[in-house]
């Protein structure tokens, strides 16, 4: 504080000025804290707007037609542009639908027909039709999704129940829930 | 001649430039202080900072690839539609029938090879020279910050084609980010936050669960608006703060 006739030796000068000094500092506190409020309300705002309400993706649950429409021992690769999925009938009838998702870091494979392998063109993961993993640098065979029968007899695949691929463990043992036998 | 003379007296011109041509120390170092461009520059530089050998000139190239980029991406902007139908097409489009097209096209995907390039060779010089010791630590901050910019800016730019090599380097670069701690659904730690694949980190970039139309245009918006922006912005702090930080870094200094 400045010292002057005016304050020195007269306290309730020097009382008046404290007051004001700390008058002024609360309101500083007040305004800055608003601005800081004020940036970090928006900031919360802008990152929550970053998450939509509504998604236009196709739905997680899907009809893929009726069982006697797969052969045995085939991979139905007709669903993976629309909903990223192979249904997959194995050569003892049974049914699985796994995500077309490399384990990697999240291409899609492609079925290899002649080959009977699954192939990333990203970086060469192989898996064989189980799912399973052997060879590039995949960690773990690929995920399953749960498949059922609908009312109306058709294959039903929920995308939401996830049968995760555990490392070096066969997915049809690991996983029997997986698979559907009709 | 008469002419420019007449115009140099005239108020217009005097009200622009507030100085005369008489080439002394006090009119050219007018000429920088009374400009907003040049202001960001030293009215003066030791001669080593013009040394090639020591400085390797890749700062300033970063700028010059920076300011290409920006005018062919400006002229880019015109035929291209950032949606899932157009996208492709209209790069065809640019490749095959708009004039200049190819042109204006290769340039910034050049340009934007070329530009990430010469911010590693800066980065690796002012390193190698130790320019971001004291007092230049803050500048060293703000290019790295730039360099990261400019690596987004490369990433986000990779989508717009919308072809297979695009699409799967944003496939793989954002299921990177799926692998973030806590915040990521493949990281680790996330299942304690109850995080998926529907409110995690991956998801806020690509605006859904897949590289889709959102994902589309919001590389679209973060490449041609905020990033190049914000860029900007800390290009002209860095260039103002290598004159208040004593210059352009030199054998000598």
């Amino acid at each position: 504080m400045v010292e002057n006739e005016l304050t020195t030796g007269q306290p309730e000068v020097e009382e008046r000025h404290d007051k004001a000094e700390k008058r002024r500092k609360f309101l500083r506190r007040i305004g800055w804290g608003s601005i800081a409020g004020f940036i970090g309300i928006n900031l919360a705002a802008f990152v929550r707007f970053m998450y939509p309400r509504v998604l236009f993706e196709p739905p997680t649950t899907f009809k893929v037609g009726n069982p006697v429409d797969y052969p045995p021992g085939q991979v139905n690769t007709q669903f993976i542009n629309k909903y990223g999925t192979w249904i997959v009938r194995q050569g003892d009838g049974s049914f699985f639908a796994m995500e077309a998702k490399c384990t990697h870091l999240g291409c899609t494979p492609n079925w290899l027909e002649a080959q009977q392998k699954f192939k990333c063109p990203c970086h060469g993961s192989g898996y064989y039709i189980s799912g399973f993993n052997f060879e590039g640098p995949a960690p773990r065979p690929m995920d399953r999704f749960k498949i059922s029968i609908a009312e109306d007899g058709q294959l039903l695949v929920d995308k939401s129940i996830k049968f995760k691929g555990m490392p070096g463990k066969d997915s049809n043992q690991m996983h029997p829930q997986s698979l559907l036998r009709v | 001649m008469k002419m420019f003379d007449n115009i140099k007296q005239s108020l217009v011109w005097k009200s622009m430039f507030r100085r005369d041509y008489k080439d002394t120390p006090r009119n050219r170092a007018l000429a920088i202080f009374g400009n907003i461009f040049m202001h960001l520059h030293p009215v003066k530089v030791r001669d080593g900072a013009v040394k090639l050998r020591y400085t390797w000139g890749m700062g300033g190239i970063s700028l010059f690839s920076f300011i290409i980029l920006t005018v062919t991406g400006f002229l880019l902007m015109f035929y291209y539609h950032p949606s899932v139908d157009q996208a492709y097409w209209d790069i065809k489009d640019l490749e095959f029938q708009v004039p200049y097209g190819i042109f204006l096209r290769n340039l910034h995907r050049w340009a934007g090879h070329f530009m990430v390039i010469v911010v590693w060779l800066h980065m690796f010089r002012v390193f190698m020279t130790g320019s971001y010791k004291s007092p230049r630590q803050f500048n060293w901050a703000i290019g790295v910050i730039l360099l990261v910019l400019t690596m987004l800016l490369s990433f986000t730019g990779y989508l717009l084609p919308w072809d297979q090599l695009g699409l799967w380097a944003i496939e793989v670069g954002t299921n990177m980010a799926a692998g973030t701690p806590l915040l990521g659904f493949e990281g680790p730690f996330s299942e304690y936050l109850g995080i998926t694949p529907y409110n995690d980190v991956r998801f806020a970039i690509l605006g859904g669960s897949t590289v889709g139309g959102n994902a589309l245009l919001r590389s679209y918006v973060w490449h041609c608006v905020a990033l190049p922006l914000v860029a900007v912005v800390l290009m002209a702090v860095h260039f103002w703060r290598v004159r208040k930080d004593g210059g352009i870094s030199g054998p000598h200094s």
